[in-house]
């Protein structure tokens, strides 16, 4: 069996009156796709802000690789090997496209220097093999600002790749993209994560891609996980078909 | 990069070539000259803040503090040499520029400008109030100083002092660019445009600001020291706001897309002062307000900024 890479135990959270996380007990196991599905406002990029240390949970812990790193700062969950990817790509618009993804391999490397040029850094080729392994290769000397959304959505997923991460959490990697390129997109990311054994956790509203890319899924309704099993399972309960599929 | 000079390069270079003769033939641009370059070097500072974003609204603190580190070195010590004060005004502002960093960079935007005011106003009445240390408001001289132990008579001292403006001022502006282009200056740019992303990639926002912010007030202070030694007095004025607000003025001016525009800058509000002031006397700030105003309305990317503009209004006419 897969060892536990991230292990949430009884995390809550409420925002006011909203209950954003109540009691969420989750692992995450090495190597797996886990999809988080879920109604509007049931938590799921809370939980996603509390595993990269951004929220701080009100009861609970979480660990990665057995250390504990709950309410840590969000740099100091990155250092360890949790990367983030944004349901809206955070990007450094005014720089190149190469510019972003090598300040994420210096950010990596630490200690970044305050005279040898940025591009002068050793690790250009293997930035630009990222690129090319997501397909944005051909934009690397355009400014990030110039880029349409879907391919900001794939430069974001490039730049958590850049820091060499063992869990990449996405806020649905497909949301902005015109659905005819869903699928290549999903295509060429889930087979970028496989060749570089990054282990991944994203959230989705597409049942299809959850169908085709997950190999297993996590429900969740009002801060509680209602259901985790294989796509097949998830999709063929009553329950979840109803109040979360909506059919 | 290709191996080619960008334009802004050349006129760079031309600008301090220019620097060098120039004063050799009219003899009362040497100081005129030794006052663009050194204030050049303290606008840079401002300038390395505008890539992220912040503005200053006290930066004439590191600027006082390095001409009072020279000042006080001749008051308290006596004798003094201009390389020395240079590193010392430098070393001073520097260490001074970490501890008010240390509070500044928490914030951001109009806090950060507000928040560097209110220090440079508190060091600006300290400067002021403690009479016994500081000769209040009149200053302290600044006796002309050696340069590697030689001494100079005035008329030979104000070649000596430009050309160590210059040699100053090359190597910053040197300096700042390569800093700009280096990981540490592309993270600061990232603080303009995401900073959360920049945590996120592990990064301290923080820390980063904090490097150039001290960065910027090395420059301030050996910018401060270099005109003290010029114009051989340092006073409160030197702290006080108005001239934090010249040189965002001059930064502004200038333009903040690149180093040069420090200069630039500097070499357009010297030149305006230094002719207005002799034909107009009290009014030469009104030229200035109305070069500012132009330059906002039909040049908002400084001096530097006009060459691309008329290069894209040119490429499209064709």
């Amino acid at each position: 069996m897969a060892s536990v890479l991230l292990s949430a135990k009884g995390i809550k959270i409420r925002f006011g009156g909203v209950v954003a996380a109540d009691g969420i007990d989750l692992d995450v196991l090495e190597g797996e796709n886990l999809a988080i599905i879920g109604p509007n406002g049931a938590g799921k990029t809370t939980f996603l802000n509390i595993s990269t240390g951004y929220l701080r949970p009100q009861a609970g812990s979480i660990s990665f690789l057995g250390q504990e790193i709950t309410a840590q700062l969000p740099r100091t969950i990155t250092k360890l090997g949790i990367a983030r990817a944004f349901q809206i790509p955070q990007l450094f618009l005014d720089q190149t496209v190469m510019e972003n993804m090598l300040i994420a391999a210096a950010s990596r490397l630490g200690s970044p220097s305050g005279f040898t040029a940025l591009s002068a850094l050793p690790e250009l080729p293997e930035m630009e093999r990222l690129l090319d392994l997501v397909g944005v290769k051909s934009y690397a000397s355009r400014k990030a600002r110039e880029l349409p959304e879907g391919q900001r959505k794939l430069v974001d997923i490039a730049l958590a790749l850049a820091l060499k991460p063992r869990l990449l959490l996405m806020d649905e990697p497909t949301s902005g993209v015109a659905s005819a390129e869903k699928l290549e997109i999903m295509d060429i990311l889930t087979s970028a994560l496989a060749k570089e054994k990054v282990t991944s956790v994203f959230v989705e509203h597409d049942m299809d891609m959850v169908e085709r890319y997950a190999h297993r899924v996590a429900v969740w309704n009002v801060g509680k996980i209602q259901k985790v099993g294989t796509p097949a399972e998830v999709l063929a309960d009553p329950k979840v078909r109803e109040q979360v599929i909506g059919i | 990069m290709s191996g080619r000079i960008k334009p802004v390069t050349a006129v760079a270079i031309i600008f301090f070539l220019v620097s060098a003769v120039a004063p050799l033939f009219v003899s009362s641009w040497a100081t005129l000259f030794a006052l663009i370059l050194a204030k050049g070097i303290v606008v840079l500072g401002i300038i390395l803040l505008l890539q992220a974003g912040q503005v200053s609204f006290g930066h004439a603190m590191f600027f006082a503090t390095g001409a009072y580190t020279a000042a006080f070195w001749g008051k308290y010590v006596g004798g003094g040499d201009i390389v020395l004060f240079i590193a010392l005004g430098g070393i001073t502002s520097a260490v001074f520029g970490l501890i008010v960093g240390l509070f500044v960079v928490r914030y951001r935007e109009i806090f950060f400008g507000m928040l560097n005011l209110a220090f440079s106003m508190v060091l600006w009445s300290l400067l002021e109030k403690m009479f016994h240390y500081t000769n209040g408001a009149d200053g302290i001289r600044v006796p002309r100083p050696a340069l590697l132990g030689l001494s100079f008579t005035p008329e030979t001292f104000q070649y000596v002092i430009l050309y160590v403006s210059l040699l100053a001022a090359v190597v910053a502006f040197y300096g700042v660019q390569r800093y700009l282009e280096s990981p540490l200056g592309h993270m600061l740019r990232a603080i303009k445009s995401n900073e959360t992303r920049l945590e996120y990639l592990g990064t301290s926002a923080r820390r980063v600001l904090l490097i150039g912010y001290m960065i910027s007030a090395f420059l301030g202070g050996i910018g401060g020291a270099l005109v003290a030694i010029i114009q051989q007095i340092a006073t409160p004025e030197f702290g006080f706001w108005t001239k934090s607000g010249e040189f965002v003025f001059i930064a502004i001016l200038g333009g903040s897309a690149h180093a040069f525009g420090a200069f630039a800058g500097a070499a357009m509000f010297e030149c305006v002062r230094f002719y207005a002031a002799a034909h107009l006397a009290d009014t030469w700030q009104l030229i200035l307000g109305v070069v500012l105003i132009v330059i906002i309305l039909y040049a908002p990317n400084g001096l530097i900024g006009l060459r691309q503009r008329y290069g894209q209004a040119k490429q499209g006419g064709h």
